[in-house]
């Protein structure tokens, strides 16, 4: 298993080294000389000059990019255009905001949609049931930032509940954590109810029913433990998509997150905070990737044992 | 040639008569095919110039009713002709871009699929690199740097959803290349991109017919978010996310603004994934 965990993450540098690759060679194609921006318009023409030449702007890109890696190990991003801080300082002061906002709204999306999936399953083609499926069908539908604007017109503009942006305590979170969970919860509600279905009317369910054990007993012990193994699968899936969906969230409600810092960093044409960003958010896609293939193994016996035969 | 035909014919036909007898699978064709009509009528309906982007002061901000179904924006323009213009947009540009990722998918992933080896290693390290970048997060980067016309953005949605096809034809050519005819193909001595055309891909029909379908509702997705932030299409095209973005300073005032654009993202999305669960069903017949 170790092994397999140490091949995975081995195999995760070549594609993240070619992420940064393409990336940063995307980015040496916008518009903008970087010692102008810098300097701003008054600066003369030598002093824009001699910022090139110490900013290595004039080396060939590939030794650019060299460069800019080398650094990179080092904890070294570079220094914002805009702002002129570190972007690395940027990305540490930002970062646990987008970490929590995901964190939270993974975790409520997942206790909502399996309550909600293991119900519809338990009483299928009761009112309930019905109710439940629709509502994840038009959940599915929803764009996000649209999700969050709905909601910014009830809760904030008609019932004047909660904020409708800022990041100050708890009740500001609500809304955006409502936001960024939604489609995930009626995707996992979804993929819940239909393996919990499977599930049900399998042999080995009506083997347990018909032995005599009580109802919750097979649900509890027989239905549930081999029903979350598709549920587990989309849910992975699901907190793949909350990556993208932190920075339609994030822009939606100004909630100080790297979505929100992305976004205003490209219309800055500030190369490499936007750079900072978009690396971390390859990397953090690629480690929640790895997790969540981890965790399927850790689930299902019969994915561990074809690890253990590799 | 003419059994061949005949069975290439009778896959499609065969998932389409399930697909008929499903009625959320047709309820979802069914709003589909409306909102393709109103934005195909609405070039006759209404003229770009006077209708579409013209500023009338005089019948700024209404809010619903007879005279405009869905209120009037800040610039006095009809919201409900320019949200069936915007379907314009939102469709063309997303159905150019997954049809491009569609065939450039399709024929990466028969390659990667039929020959193995170098190619196949080649193709997949590509499409692990491409997939390490979300699709917002590619259609961002791009647009930044090359700028937001629709065929940008169609562009940068392209190369978001190429690997996901390449994926899905590599897996379908994988489950189909050790069928008896494709043996006896090669028995009889057909070349290898013949017999990737013309009989693997007719067999691998259903997934990419699913993935195009679910591709589509991403992509529009993709469009009207990345208007919204104010990076895709900019007013006073009549996008949909571009109209959110506009609304967003009347969000308190004229709420209306900001709920029928959604609605009409959420409708064509709803009908697109309607019909991708009737062909998944249809497809698949023994799976529930």
């Amino acid at each position: 298993m170790w092994k397999y965990v140490l091949k995975r993450l081995v195999a995760m540098i070549p594609v993240l080294i070619c992420v940064t690759f393409l990336v940063f060679m995307i980015f040496q194609y916008a518009e903008g000389d970087p010692a102008r921006m810098i300097l701003g318009f008054d600066a003369t023409e030598e002093a824009v000059a001699e910022l090139r030449e110490e900013m290595g702007l004039n080396d060939p890109k590939i030794v650019q990019y060299g460069r800019y890696m080398w650094n990179l190990l080092h904890g070294d991003f570079g220094t914002s255009y805009s702002t002129r801080m570190p972007v690395v300082t940027e990305l540490a002061s930002r970062f646990p905001n987008t970490l929590k906002l995901a964190a939270v709204s993974i975790v409520v999306a997942m206790a909502v949609s399996i309550s909600l999936g293991v119900l519809a399953a338990i009483k299928q083609n009761s009112i309930f049931d019905m109710f439940s499926m629709v509502l994840a069908l038009l959940g599915i539908s929803l764009p996000t930032f649209w999700i969050g604007l709905i909601c910014i017109i009830i809760f904030s503009v008609h019932l004047d509940w909660l904020p409708s942006g800022g990041s100050e305590g708890l009740r500001s979170m609500v809304l955006p954590v409502i936001t960024l969970s939604m489609n995930s919860v009626a995707a996992i509600t979804r993929t819940t109810r239909s393996s919990m279905l499977d599930v049900i009317h399998s042999d080995y369910n009506r083997t347990a029913k018909s032995k005599g054990l009580s109802k919750s007993e097979v649900i509890w012990r027989h239905t549930l433990p081999n029903a979350l193994i598709p549920t587990l699968t989309v849910a992975g899936i699901q907190t793949c998509f909350m990556v993208s969906g932190t920075i339609m969230v994030e822009n939606v409600f100004a909630w100080p997150g790297i979505g929100r810092l992305l976004v205003s960093a490209t219309q800055n044409r500030d190369v490499p905070l936007a750079l900072g960003c978009i690396i971390l958010f390859s990397v953090s896609f690629s480690l929640i990737n790895l997790v969540v293939d981890l965790l399927y193994a850790a689930v299902d016996p019969r994915i561990r044992a074809s690890y253990k035969n590799k | 040639m003419n059994k061949r035909n005949h069975k290439r014919h009778s896959q499609a036909y065969q998932i389409w008569e399930r697909f008929s007898r499903n009625p959320s699978a047709m309820l979802g064709l069914a709003i589909f095919i409306v909102i393709v009509l109103l934005a195909v009528a609405s070039g006759f309906l209404f003229d770009y110039d006077t209708v579409i982007i013209k500023q009338n002061f005089a019948e700024r901000l209404q809010a619903p009713s007879l005279a405009h179904i869905c209120g009037t924006d800040d610039y006095g323009r009809d919201v409900f002709a320019r949200i069936m213009y915007g379907a314009r947009y939102s469709l063309g540009i997303s159905f150019t871009a997954v049809l491009a990722a569609l065939l450039f998918g399709t024929v990466l992933g028969s390659i990667a699929g039929f020959y193995g080896g170098w190619a196949d290693m080649l193709i997949m390290r590509a499409t692990d690199v491409l997939m390490a970048i979300p699709q917002i997060l590619m259609a961002i980067i791009i647009v930044s740097v090359a700028g937001s016309s629709a065929g940008i953005i169609a562009f940068a949605l392209t190369l978001a959803q190429i690997p996901k096809f390449t994926r899905v034809a590599c897996s379908a050519v994988l489950r189909v290349a050790d069928m008896e005819y494709i043996e006896s193909a090669r028995a009889l001595g057909e070349p290898g991109p013949m017999i990737i055309v013309k009989h693997i891909i007719p067999n691998c029909f259903a997934p990419l017919l699913i993935q195009t379908t679910l591709s589509v509702a991403t992509a529009i997705l993709s469009v009207s978010g990345l208007s919204y932030l104010g990076m895709g299409i900019e007013t006073p095209i009549p996008e949909w996310g571009a109209m959110l973005s506009a609304a967003r300073p009347y969000i308190n005032s004229k709420s209306y603004l900001s709920i029928f654009p959604g609605v009409a993202v959420m409708l064509t999305i709803l009908a697109l994934n309607l019909m991708g669960d009737g062909f998944r069903d249809a497809a698949d017949p023994k799976q529930k």
